[in-house]
């Protein structure tokens, strides 16, 4: 019930967030068809703007655009005028989001070991191995890790490939170049979640009744700990499913992020307004996945 | 069953079904197709394929090779050669081309190419419905401009007939002694008429696509790669040098160096792609070619502005412009300092001296304006675009190194204003600017396509500058059969532009630089025009690649 009530609250927030993102851009200065070369005949900026209903009110051409969503047509790019804003989503999607699982995957199995051995190990030099660790991957930013890892692992070792998207060989540095900052805040938030369940009283509880250390920490503390990486994890994921701008740009990924840059600067506000959408659900289901997460793994949370 | 149980059982079968998408994915996105005998890297992504659509030379590159013009540009010399018409007679004044199509000319998928689909084809560049920015070079026609302006109906009066199935005859305004040059501009090229009738804006995606050039478009992923494969139809597929050609979109620069260096691209073929780090390092390397085309870097005064109302002011502040220093200190690439607008190299034209570097001068002439030392100027804005890519920032450098001169030679203060692109151009067009960064490439070879700009209508003018002794020269010169004369006319013309009224000031002229190894791909060579016909490009077997060894050690260092 409390779900399908988040459900149905999606609605009107897309709606407002569609509205917003469709008068903002409307709002910048220039338009799609501002080029370099004036048009060779007021003609032929009076067809054009008539051809993508840019002569027309901005409310009217949002209710325009409105219609179409509901047919599940986001729209035709102005500045790919071959291409439609679906194509695009299409082609780039199923790639972005292949890159952010694998970095997902990455980050969840670098971070969540190390948040907890350094949680396990504190005081210890693992835990100051591993905080040093986490601290630094959060620090440095991807568009200095991924030119780093392509020299020493392409240029230097020639191990790996520069670049493009072909084979599983591709799909090995870039995951990692985006996953290392998602690593390092799990790794962080991790630990800090095992230092605080193993200072509660649960776990003093079960340590006072003879259990041993391992089994207490992997099956109790555990679960309480990785609460704030799962809440977490929602808008991470939606972060790394609809692609990183400098990731794919350095490693020539054709996904979505490098759309979702461009389209801003070419004001294609099609296309601007469709990623924003896209990005707006991805957020909001994963939240919601988020939440449902939570009741099976906190038996202290129930929605209602 | 309590929740942790079935929360474990949840789990265990999430992951399960996460290890088989990953799994499925993985297999999914993995490849299988033959490589491609060349890959290009191609700058930005082109905007469009249609000839008729298309602007960046990015997206012109590609279009060539799959649609033809009447003529095509020769690979070495950039000029015209004869296309899908064999030849053409000229009559005795200069405005009548009969042009001759090639008897045996079909689309890919095997109909004749006529003259019908000539006429076809530049009507429909003209028809504003069609929304062409280069409709403009097809204004040479008698009537185009009248029909694309909308005051002829009737595409019949616009001067391009089928006089028979294989003849085409064109009538023009003028004596346009570049017409066959405009014939291989891609705007010009044969489109198929029912195709672009079934599936109108998304024709090109249309399975089989008829093509009139030498390429069939087996896919264009956006942002990721278009591929090409030889049209057999092709009237001279026989000299398609090569079977497959991948082109790829880059958007940076150090992917583009590194694509090249290990070996995954064969030529890259925009100077924006080098690393500007590296510039001087890499063009020392025998595999980095650069040449002069037909480019200019300049900008533009804001004439309806004070101070800049005044010729003397624009002149003082051209005049302190160091453009020795900005070549060889800003761009590095091997640039030249440019006095005037139209580039050397240009057809049948020498260019007038400009205004050179002569500070002395420029300080008498900003006193007699009424600055003596800068004194009472008032402060102004330099607008100039980010640039793309951003990593090398050229034109915030150039901005900066102006103001600097400016301040130190005429003691002018001067602000900079960096915008958007699509705001930048906007900004320029509606003339809400001071200064303003701008450059130009050659449509064509020859000196109309820049001085054309600053006639007192042109949509491109953007100055405010109007002149009616510099239009009339232009004029003149477009109506003037004989090049010597018509050279003359031109002269007299840039002169008013570059030396006595000065709405702009030229910087530099560009250079084109592509990197290939020579001893691996042929059939590229450097030419003014900076264009390079795909079906002449081929790799020699397997000459041994230059070694990045220089680069290794420009890192180390």
């Amino acid at each position: 019930m409390y779900f399908l009530k988040r459900l149905i609250f999606a609605v009107p927030l897309l709606l407002v967030i569609s509205a917003l993102a469709f008068a903002l851009v409307h709002l910048a200065p220039g338009g799609p068809f501002d080029r370099e070369r004036a048009p060779a005949s007021p003609e032929i900026e009076r067809a054009i703007k008539a051809k993508y209903h840019l002569d027309e009110p901005v409310w009217k051409q949002y209710f325009r655009y409105l219609g179409d969503l509901a047919h599940g047509d986001f729209g035709v790019s102005l500045k790919y005028r071959n291409h439609t804003v679906n194509d695009i989503i299409a082609q780039g999607l199923p790639v972005s989001m292949l890159l952010g699982a694998l970095a997902f995957g990455f980050a969840m199995g670098v971070g969540l070991p190390v948040g907890f051995f350094t949680a396990a190990r504190r005081g210890r030099w693992e835990d100051y191995a591993g905080s040093f660790f986490s601290m630094l991957v959060v620090c440095v930013p991807g568009f200095v890790i991924a030119p780093l890892l392509i020299l020493l692992f392409s240029i230097k070792w020639k191990l790996l490939p520069v670049g493009l998207w072909e084979t599983p060989w591709h799909m090995i540095l870039p995951p990692i170049a985006l996953g290392l900052f998602f690593a390092g805040k799990v790794a962080r938030l991790m630990r800090e979640g095992m230092l605080n369940a193993m200072q509660s009283e649960f776990v003093t509880a079960a340590r006072a009744k003879g259990l041993g250390e391992n089994r207490l920490l992997l099956r109790h503390a555990f679960r309480i700990a990785v609460l704030p990486v799962v809440s977490y994890s929602g808008p991470m994921l939606a972060d790394l499913l609809t692609g990183s701008f400098v990731i794919e740009n350095i490693f020539q990924i054709p996904g979505i992020g490098v759309f979702l840059v461009n389209s801003s600067l070419n004001l294609d506000y099609p296309l601007i307004v469709g990623l924003s959408l896209l990005y707006a659900i991805l957020l909001i289901g994963l939240n919601l996945v988020v939440d449902f997460a939570y009741t099976l793994l906190d038996p202290r949370v129930k929605y209602e | 069953m309590s929740i942790s149980q079935r929360a474990r059982r949840i789990f265990s079968r999430a992951r399960f079904a996460f290890c088989v998408a990953i799994l499925i994915c993985f297999t999914g996105c993995v490849r299988h197709e033959p490589p491609a005998d060349i890959t290009i890297l191609n700058g930005a992504e082109p905007q469009s394929l249609d000839p008729a659509i298309l602007s960046g030379q990015a997206d012109m590159r590609v279009a060539q090779g799959v649609f033809e013009g009447l003529t095509q540009f020769d690979p070495k010399t950039g000029r015209a050669i004869p296309g899908l018409a064999e030849r053409w007679e000229i009559s005795p004044d200069g405005c009548t081309y009969t042009f001759h199509l090639r008897s045996n000319l079909v689309w890919s998928t095997g109909e004749p190419i006529t003259a019908d689909d000539v006429v076809y084809s530049w009507i429909r560049a003209l028809n504003p419905a069609t929304a062409s920015e280069y409709a403009g070079q097809l204004f040479f026609l008698k009537n185009a401009q009248d029909f694309t302006d909308g005051k002829i109906k009737d595409p019949t009066q616009v001067g391009v007939h089928a006089a028979d199935p294989l003849t085409v005859r064109v009538e023009l305004n003028h004596p346009t002694p570049f017409f066959s040059d405009i014939c291989a501009i891609p705007v010009t090229s044969m489109v198929p008429r029912q195709t672009i009738e079934k599936y109108g804006d998304r024709w090109l995606m249309a399975k089989p696509l008829p093509v009139s050039g030498a390429y069939d478009l087996v896919y264009w992923r956006l942002n990721d790669k278009i591929r090409l494969r030889k049209n057999p139809r092709y009237w001279n597929a026989a000299n398609t040098q090569s079977d497959l050609i991948d082109i790829l979109p880059v958007g940076s620069a150090n992917a583009a160096l590194s694509l090249y260096e290990r070996g995954e691209a064969d030529i890259v073929w925009d100077a924006a792609l080098i690393p500007a780090g590296l510039l001087d390092v890499l063009l020392k390397r025998p595999d980095f070619h650069t040449f002069i085309c037909l480019d200019t870097y300049f900008f533009r005064f804001n004439v309806t502005r004070k101070p800049f109302d005044d010729p003397r002011v624009r002149q003082a502040l051209a005049l302190a412009v160091d453009k020795e220093r900005i070549v060889k200190k800003i761009t590095q690439g091997g640039e030249q300092p440019a006095s005037h607008l139209v580039p050397a190299g240009t057809a049948n034209y020498t260019s007038p001296e400009g205004l050179g570097y002569d500070p002395a001068r420029a300080r008498k002439l900003l006193a007699h304006a009424g600055y003596p030392g800068g004194q009472g100027f008032p402060r102004f804005q330099y607008m100039f675009n980010a640039s793309a890519g951003g990593g090398s920032k050229i034109h915030e450098k150039i901005a900066v190194e102006l103001q600097q001169m400016w301040r130190d030679q005429l003691g002018i203060q001067m602000d900079l204003r960096q915008m958007e692109w699509a705001a930048y151009l906007n900004a320029q067009s509606q003339l809400d600017y001071d200064l303003s960064r701008s450059g130009w490439v050659a449509d064509y070879n020859d000196a109309n396509t820049f001085l054309g700009l600053f006639t007192s209508n042109d949509g491109n003018n953007r100055t405010g500058w109007k002149n009616a002794q510099y239009d009339d020269l232009v004029q003149r010169a477009n109506q003037e059969p004989d090049l010597k004369a018509r050279e003359k006319l031109f002269q007299r013309a840039e002169t008013i532009l570059v030396r006595d009224e000065v709405p702009i000031v030229p910087v530099y002229f560009y250079v084109g630089i592509n990197y290939y190894d020579t001893n691996r791909i042929q059939g590229i060579y450097p030419n003014v025009l900076d264009n390079h016909p795909l079906q002449a490009i081929r790799k020699t077997g397997r000459g041994s690649r230059v070694e990045g060894r220089e680069l290794d050690n420009a890192n180390k260092q």
